[in-house]
């Protein structure tokens, strides 16, 4: 037998679970193809009609940030309040758009 | 090197009910602790899949057929959930099934028991999930992310399996005497079993110390039992059957049920692999795996030519 | 025969078709070449008991004798059953299942696109349903064939075996008996000859694509109009009814 893997390839799945809201991340999935991939998603993520749409992604596609960076990443935001709107005085008796 | 610093870093992290991550540094020993556990979990959500899989061609009617079915899915599926949440760890699937395999991994005893008649199917449903539930709710907490999100799921998709079996124990317990005495001699044959499954008692558990520091297990095998047991006593009680244990009774003061001593004799035996079943619940696994090699073997070799053809074209 | 006659009969060759089809599929649990494999066998599983437990329960109406759909699918002997053959088939390897669940699903996609048009209102909507479920088990079977027919010699081998072997119990899904005729003059039922080109067109394209053969047609089993069945069916039935029959009077 081969030393390789012989469970397929793993893959990261998404779900968007009613029209107009993002697709979030449910799980992985093992399969040997795209195909079978979605099937298997849809088989195991969505048996309680969790679903109206599925992305699968192959997990090694996946660039992520690694926690050593986070500071670098991240924490340079934390500085900057005017991106929120609460960072704004609203004149007495103006109303919000 | 495992520096004083990371490992107080590590423990702060724990002690704030932060989750870890699978990216984050994390000690070998917690790394080894969450995969044995892990595992373990994956496997016995697997193999349970036979006790109750024996009886889904002889399900009583086609709404038993159909709730047997589904239940069983949702095993395989919480078995996926954790083998992934167990792969973020950084080992394979494959190796996992290996481990199971040679015996290097276990399972829950319980599976290692058979089930015999149809309120087997019941007494499963209603004792081993309902102990298993209890469990499981108390992991959702635990500080491992990729762990604590599976259990979540599984919380979630699990509250239909203790209720289908109480259900049947239930209506069995409401039959005919026939199916009164079928359902009164599984809840025999699955109590004690039952209460082993939360493992031995505080004093004498071996891995409980760091995986309660750690966060991994949040609360102590006795605690746990006996909020099993205080839930069950009492649903027994309301379908009118009677748990086969002669020391139950009710403490006024401390507000639990006493109960008699389990046979840990018994316990050891099964975990060793001399229970009614391990031999052939493991070769099923075997068999079915290698059964399925070929299959495997041709979707890989099928993905690898589709690949071939996308760089031609 | 009755009109009445008629559709109870019709109603229970849809319902027997799923019932067994789906009892063979249940097997595979435990049994999959992959964990998600077990899933997915056991969807389709769970989709074709449902559209049996549908199916009988409107045959036991039509009926109207005060029989369910559990008495039914549990206390009808062998002769009474009148499933296809090819239902029946013990499951085989994988590949000898993804096979008989194409040529099935082929066969179930003609049939339902057509019944959900029937003037019986309880067929067309049972139909309406089968439809979507059974564009999904095309879809895995498909895929499926196509895996095992262009992956490796070994699969080629086995899946073409299976083709081979199973091909001679399709013609039966074709026949037709006064049953039909009385239906399809009322509207309810469909003309199989009618599907037959459709479904030898799948067949053909999923298996050239999948680099297989189609087997020749030649000699076609037959049988099960009249109630003359596999062995296997009393196998199946002894297990499936065992319960009920051991105490006819619990409920469960």
């Amino acid at each position: 037998m081969s030393t390789k893997d012989s469970q397929g390839q793993l893959w990261e799945v998404f779900i968007q679970a009613n029209p107009g809201i993002p697709h979030k991340h449910a799980g992985s999935v093992h399969a040997t193809d795209k195909e079978m991939a979605l099937q298997n998603a849809r088989d195991l993520y969505t048996r309680r009609s969790e679903g109206t749409s599925i992305w699968v992604v192959p997990s090694a596609a996946i660039v992520a940030s690694a926690p050593e960076d986070s500071g670098m990443l991240f924490d340079p935001s934390n500085d900057k309040p005017y991106r929120h709107p609460t960072f704004y005085v609203m004149p007495e008796g103006a109303k919000n758009i | 090197m495992e520096s004083t610093n990371n490992l107080e870093k590590f423990q702060t992290i724990i002690d704030a009910d932060t989750k870890i991550e699978p990216k984050d540094w994390m000690p070998e020993d917690y790394r080894k602790h969450l995969i044995r556990q892990i595992s373990q979990h994956a496997h016995s959500e697997v193999i349970g899949m036979q006790p109750e899989g024996n009886w889904i061609t002889r399900a009583p009617s086609l709404r038993a057929k159909l709730i047997l079915l589904a239940k069983i899915q949702d095993e395989a599926g919480h078995g996926l959930y954790l083998y992934s949440a167990c792969e973020t760890l950084g080992i394979s699937r494959e190796e996992l099934i290996d481990q199971l395999h040679t015996g290097k991994a276990k399972y829950s005893s319980i599976f290692n028991y058979a089930a015999i008649t149809w309120a087997d199917i019941g007494a499963i449903g209603w004792l081993v999930d309902g102990a298993a539930i209890v469990n499981q709710i108390s992991l959702q907490r635990t500080s491992y992310g990729p762990y604590s999100r599976a259990m979540i799921r599984i919380c979630k998709e699990e509250s239909f399996h203790q209720r289908q079996g109480y259900e049947i124990m239930g209506k069995l317990a409401l039959g005919t005497p026939e199916q009164k005495e079928m359902a009164q001699d599984a809840l025999n044959r699955w109590w004690w079993p039952s209460l082993m499954m939360f493992g031995p008692h505080d004093s004498d558990s071996p891995h409980s110390g760091k995986a309660m520091t750690w966060r991994i297990k949040r609360e102590s095998n006795d605690v746990l039992r006996q909020r099993f047991i205080d839930k069950t006593v009492q649903q027994a009680e309301v379908i009118g059957l009677k748990i086969p244990d002669d020391k139950l009774k009710w403490n006024e003061a401390k507000g639990v049920y006493e109960h008699g001593e389990i046979n840990w004799e018994e316990f050891n035996q099964v975990i060793n692999g001399n229970g009614p079943l391990n031999k052939i619940r493991l070769a099923n696994h075997i068999s079915a795996h290698e059964n399925g090699a070929w299959v495997r073997e041709a979707a890989n070799a099928y993905a690898a030519k589709q690949k071939k053809e996308v760089l031609v074209a | 025969m009755t009109k009445q006659e008629a559709l109870f009969s019709y109603t229970l060759r849809l319902g027997d078709n799923a019932l067994i089809l789906g009892h063979r599929l249940s097997e595979w649990s435990s049994k999959g070449p992959l964990l998600e494999e077990d899933i997915a066998m056991t969807n389709m599983a769970l989709d074709l008991i449902g559209r049996a437990d549908a199916m009988l329960k409107y045959a036991a109406q039509v009926e109207g004798k005060g029989r369910t759909e559990d008495d039914l699918a549990y206390k009808r002997g062998e002769r009474q059953f009148l499933c296809n053959l090819i239902v029946q088939l013990p499951n085989g390897d994988f590949g000898y299942t993804i096979a008989r669940q194409l040529i099935m699903s082929a066969f179930d996609i003609c049939l339902y696109e057509e019944l959900v048009k029937s003037k019986d209102e309880t067929i067309a909507a049972i139909s309406a349903k089968a439809v979507k479920e059974v564009k999904y088990h095309l879809k895995f079977a498909t895929d499926w064939t196509l895996r095992l027919g262009d992956g490796t010699e070994e699969s080629h081998q086995r899946i073409q075996k299976s083709f081979n072997d199973i091909w001679m119990y399709t013609g039966e899904l074709f026949e037709m008996n006064e049953v039909d005729a009385i239906l399809i003059k009322e509207g309810i039922a469909v003309d199989l000859n009618s599907l037959k080109a459709r479904w030898k067109k799948i067949m053909t394209e999923v298996l050239l694509e999948a680099t297989l053969t189609v087997p020749a047609d030649t000699y076609m089993q037959t049988g099960s109009r009249k109630g003359v069945h596999t062995e296997s069916l009393g196998y199946i039935l002894a297990e499936m009814q065992y319960l009920q029959r051991a105490y006819p009077d619990a409920k469960w």
